[in-house]
């Protein structure tokens, strides 16, 4: 059972793994050609395995920002894993070691995916779906590190990164309410872009969810009778 | 920017990026959490996704900016949409980005 949920999982993700690999490899050149060692690179990817917050520590790096910026510039972006790990939490057995090993397999698409609409989550079809998108995201690094004299804006790469999520966005966008805190999102985020530092808007507009407090239960889930309408 | 620097900032970003998602499990995991804590759980995803694509696709920095890489992303939504896969959008993104920069 939790083996065909591994597996699927692992298919589930090979679009966005596809598309990880392509971002992966921009990162990769674009690291190298900012002065870092190949070794580097690829080390990063391994070891920090976020994308956002690799662009992030990468771009205050190069814009002559310190070691502090950089990794405060990281840690922001990956601000948003708080929500989501608070949102998984519950989905994960074990002691706090264990589940705090099981939230490492955390990111973006892995959790979009084994959402099952309820509130809950499939935590063996998201260590699946890690799986995948790990393996690419490592080995287009490789790539990206020694391929050498790519011009990532020429070839339209930085386009990926948003339309990798939007792809996921517009799988999530099944109910009203689904759309109502998307918009309620992006309009929180985009009113904070010229005020707050990078990654400070994405964590603030997790905050569009509370829309969803008023309707306890989602759908067919056992109704909150006791509460207040 | 010195190579120390480098490892250095990959070092910490590695450390707090695992200290940041294992933050969440600690906290609430094994835990019956309130009815009404599902109802924000589900909306999360589209608010936190929504949030990320407008950041990257219409701002650079700490201002809005909308630019060939806008309408390549808006292209590959329309598509997508539709029901295009992942990897079509991307490579449309892509392209297209690319044809408006090269004119």
């Amino acid at each position: 059972m939790a083996r065909e949920r591994f597996r699927s999982g692992c298919r589930a993700a090979i679009p966005y793994a596809i598309a990880g690999f392509v971002l992966s490899m921009s990162f990769g050149v674009l690291a190298v050609d900012a002065g870092f060692p190949p070794a580097a690179a690829i080390v990063m990817s391994a070891i920090v395995f976020a994308g956002s917050a690799q662009f992030t520590a990468l771009s205050v790096m190069v814009a002559g920002g310190g070691v502090g910026a950089a990794v405060a510039g990281a840690a922001l972006m990956n601000s948003r894993f708080l929500p989501m790990g608070i949102a998984l939490a519950p989905s994960l057995p074990g002691g706090p070691a264990k589940r705090a090993a099981q939230g490492q397999a955390l990111v973006d698409a892995s959790w979009a995916l084994s959402a099952r609409g309820d509130g809950s989550f499939d935590r063996w079809f998201l260590f699946g779906a890690t799986a995948t998108q790990y393996l690419t995201w490592f080995s287009g690094t490789v790539v990206g590190a020694f391929a050498g004299g790519v011009d990532t804006e020429k070839l339209g790469l930085d386009a990926i990164y948003p339309t990798f999520f939007l792809a996921l966005l517009i799988a999530e966008l099944r109910s009203g309410r689904a759309k109502g805190a998307a918009a309620l999102g992006a309009l929180i985020a985009l009113a904070l872009v010229p005020v707050a530092p990078p990654g400070v808007p994405i964590l603030v507009a997790s905050l569009a969810a509370l829309i969803g407090v008023r309707r306890a239960e989602g759908p067919g889930g056992p109704a909150g009778e006791e509460r207040a309408p | 920017m010195s190579t120390a620097d480098v490892w250095l900032v990959i070092g910490l970003c590695a450390a707090v990026t695992a200290a940041i998602k294992a933050a969440g499990p600690i906290a609430l995991g094994g835990r019956e959490l309130p009815p009404w804590f599902a109802g924000v759980i589900q909306l999360m995803a589209p608010a936190l996704l929504a949030a990320l694509v407008c950041v990257s696709a219409l701002a650079e920095g700490d201002e809005w900016a909308v630019g060939a890489d806008t309408a390549g992303v808006a292209v590959a939504g329309v598509l997508l949409w539709r029901g295009a896969n992942v990897v079509v959008g991307v490579l449309v993104a892509a392209a297209i980005t690319a044809a408006l920069r090269a004119v």
